[in-house]
């Protein structure tokens, strides 16, 4: 079933052709047809004045939790979630239960995927079986199932051999290898930064070494290997000093940032609310000027929002004892247009656009991410103006599991389109 | 304020300035409300020493000692002041409630309070727990030590032992010494005494002595010897086998060599400079054996002390949850 669709007179914007004019877009049998000039079209007509039409955003790091985990967010939850969010595409780990380490299991993702989930859900595969860490996944019959790359996420690989190899290995077949980056032996059982407020509240430290010595760690691999790696939601300032040099060498070193860790301080754990925990954790104020400034030079290239729903229940506990992990679809647009683009003046609306487009689409080698000719017809809506407030209780997700209720953001998205149907508008 | 207030039937001890119904830690406590905890343990110190050891201000009340981390002193310290103020105690361990079956702190205590519990008192191993309880229960939350957070009776019978021997605590010198990272008593100790007017170093290693702690007001020093003539207390930590990982020193002897309170250092001491420890001590590692029995060792008076300071928490605690503040 293709859809048709016309976005007249917004403001386009699509920096993998370097478009920003105000304009139209015709999407035809799900495909974009045509950009620019007032076209015609007999199909069904959005006005989009004063708004912004761009390609549909993708998030390349999310948690969907299925199979294995439906309590904290399905599928279907997730996407709707997604949609409501802006995205037409996301990626999900496989740190699911069993994880997605084998091409049945990718299989019944996609099915899963096509018959219950609004946006476009593209799976990954585990970098290792059972993401422990120990043995190479299936990496081919991985890719033969349809896997856009191979990330251990939520887990690191510790054995530098066995990370060389996976990358070599993985290089064969063309896949991106993206790595959550955290030394196990530096970190311990931290659980918040490391610093004055974790001293005071008594809280195991989780030092910023721990994620910077594995970022320098994949800086080296890919070097050695010519694998692209994508460092995972980094958060700290030695991290991005990594990346910066590593790839003004031309290195195929990536690297994506959360929302929560330019939004956020550790000061926010005074009350131990769990709903600040997430994995690498919040930092200090000298950490977010550097991943601020790793954003304004273009050092950081994706944003994303590692979306990590869980049950009241599974947070609702002992600081120490909750997992990691917050939720993220619905408000990381909200947080990243209200922060980088109007209060800091980081960077423009265009290049935040092309943080969630063409670079992860880029990165993945998909088929999206532009709204030229020929490309799949998703298209994302935006205000970047429109002032609005967080209620967690409106959340498509399953879960409540976010630090932002309350929080008065300016811009987001109104509709989002997949192959030219809309999913959801405001 | 004389004993005989305490007895009155209109309870008239002077609680006023004190709102809490919780205690679970020092940190945002007023100087004002800490001088109040130390003059009310002052009046409760005496019945201690009475013929009959009890008075009515918990009568009818119950109180639940809810140890999810082992301990001895505390918890009998907690459950004899209970008792001296006249409520029910109930003890609890981890191991024999269902949070070995998988239930969460969190429904443990809401069956508690099902059974109208008045007063939970936790001893548990993660920080911030005292606080997770407090937000939830209308009981009275008191922490008897959350992880490596705080543990503010320790804390308050530390300044109060001070205050009692020394008639004063501003001005004095207090030297914190040993495992000062994983220490709750430390973290309480320093929030008590800097607001009540001491000067507080903190001596260890420096695997031990994080630089951070210098933002809240104290010195931290590597270098024991030089610090030991100009001190008037000496609070010594126990350095926990259980959880020194090796990498921390390298062994007990190197530790008891560069800061035990060996008799060496101790006859470097101000003749009336105090001998603190929480407990309980490890002889021969961070304090001599004969030292810890010296004259001027105050250990036990400290144990003595924690019974009326833990008396007044809970006096103070419930009267405001009951509404009886002034």
């Amino acid at each position: 079933m293709s859809h048709s669709i016309l976005f007249r007179n917004g403001r386009v914007i699509d920096p993998a052709s370097n478009r920003d004019a105000v304009g139209d877009v015709l999407v035809l049998e799900g495909r974009i047809a045509a950009v620019g000039a007032p076209v015609p079209g007999d199909v069904l007509t959005v006005d989009c004045s004063g708004k912004v039409v761009c390609p549909g955003l993708i998030d390349l790091h999310v948690h969907l939790r299925e199979p294995g985990q439906s309590a904290k967010e399905t599928i279907a939850s997730g996407a709707r979630a997604a949609a409501a969010g802006g995205f037409s595409t996301v990626v999900c780990m496989p740190n699911t239960s069993p994880s997605i380490d084998s091409a049945s299991v990718v299989s019944w993702v996609q099915e899963k995927a096509r018959a219950e989930a609004c946006v476009r859900v593209l799976p990954t595969g585990a970098l290792t079986k059972g993401i422990a860490g120990e043995e190479m996944a299936p990496i081919g019959a991985l890719k033969k199932a349809g896997v856009v790359a191979l990330t251990d996420d939520g887990r690191c690989i510790q054995n530098h051999e066995l990370m060389r190899r996976a990358l070599e290995y993985a290089g064969m077949f063309g896949l991106v290898v993206m790595d959550h980056c955290q030394d196990y032996s530096l970190v311990g059982k931290g659980v918040m930064h490391e610093g004055y407020w974790s001293t005071v509240l008594g809280l195991p430290g989780w030092p910023a070494a721990g994620e910077e010595l594995i970022v320098q760690r994949n800086a080296l691999l890919a070097e050695l290997t010519g694998t692209p790696v994508h460092c995972q939601h980094l958060s700290a300032a030695g991290s991005v000093r990594v990346l910066r040099e590593a790839r003004r060498r031309g290195v195929p070193l990536s690297g994506e940032v959360c929302p929560h860790h330019i939004a956020l301080t550790d000061a926010s754990l005074q009350g131990y609310d769990t709903n600040f925990k997430m994995n690498p954790p919040l930092r200090s104020e000298e950490h977010i000027e550097a991943l601020l400034e790793g954003i304004a030079d273009g050092t950081i290239t994706i944003l994303a929002s590692d979306h990590a729903p869980h049950c009241n229940f599974e947070k609702e506990v002992e600081f120490d004892q909750a997992p990691f992990g917050i939720l993220g679809l619905e408000t990381e647009l909200g947080l990243f247009l209200d922060i980088l683009v109007h209060k800091r003046k980081v960077i423009s609306l265009p290049r935040l656009i092309e943080m969630y487009t063409v670079n992860p689409a880029r990165l993945l080698g998909l088929d999206s991410g532009t709204l030229a000719p020929g490309a799949l017809g998703d298209v994302t809506v935006l205000d970047p103006d429109l002032e609005w407030c967080v209620d967690k209780n409106a959340s498509l997700s399953l879960s409540r599991n976010t630090p932002f209720h309350g929080w008065e953001l300016k811009g987001r998205a109104v509709r989002t389109v997949v192959e030219g149907k809309t999913v959801w508008s405001l | 304020m004389s004993s005989q207030e305490i007895f009155s039937k209109d309870h008239s001890v002077p609680r006023a300035g004190w709102f809490r119904k919780d205690l679970t830690g020092l940190q945002h406590l007023s100087r004002e409300e800490l001088v109040l905890l130390l003059d009310t343990a002052a009046a409760f110190k005496t019945v201690g020493t009475r013929h009959i050891k009890k008075v009515p201000a918990l009568r009818g009340k119950t109180l639940v000692n809810f140890f999810v981390e082992p301990s001895t002193r505390t918890r009998v310290s907690f459950e004899l002041a209970a008792e001296r103020l006249s409520a029910d105690v109930i003890n609890m361990s981890a191991s024999g409630s269902s949070l070995t079956k998988g239930e969460t702190l969190k429904d443990t205590a809401l069956n508690l309070q099902a059974l109208h519990a008045d007063v939970i008192v936790l001893r548990h191993s993660s920080a911030g727990a005292a606080q997770f309880l407090a937000e939830r229960l209308d009981a009275c939350v008191v922490n008897a030590g959350d992880g490596a957070h705080e543990h503010p009776t320790q804390a308050l019978l530390d300044a109060f032992t001070i205050r009692e021997r020394k008639g004063r605590l501003e001005g004095l010198h207090v030297a914190i010494v040993g495992d000062i990272l994983f220490s709750r008593v430390a973290r309480s100790d320093i929030f008590a005494l800097t607001k009540l007017g001491a000067k507080v170093t903190l001596v260890g290693p420096s695997t031990l002595v994080p630089k951070e702690l210098e933002r809240l007001g104290v010195q931290i020093s590597h270098d024991l010897d030089s610090l030991l003539p100009d001190l008037d207390v000496i609070n010594l930590l126990r350095i926990q086998h259980e959880r020194q990982r090796k990498e921390y020193f390298p062994s007990l002897g190197e530790y008891t060599s560069f800061f035990g309170l060996t008799k060496a250092r101790a006859a470097r001491l101000k003749p009336d400079c105090l001998v603190m420890h929480p407990g309980p001590i490890n002889r021969g590692v961070e304090i001599d054996s004969d030292v810890a029995d010296s004259s001027r060792s105050v250990i036990l008076e400290q144990v003595t002390n924690g019974l009326a300071v833990r008396m007044a928490v809970l006096y103070l605690c419930n009267a405001a949850r009951s509404g009886e503040s002034a």
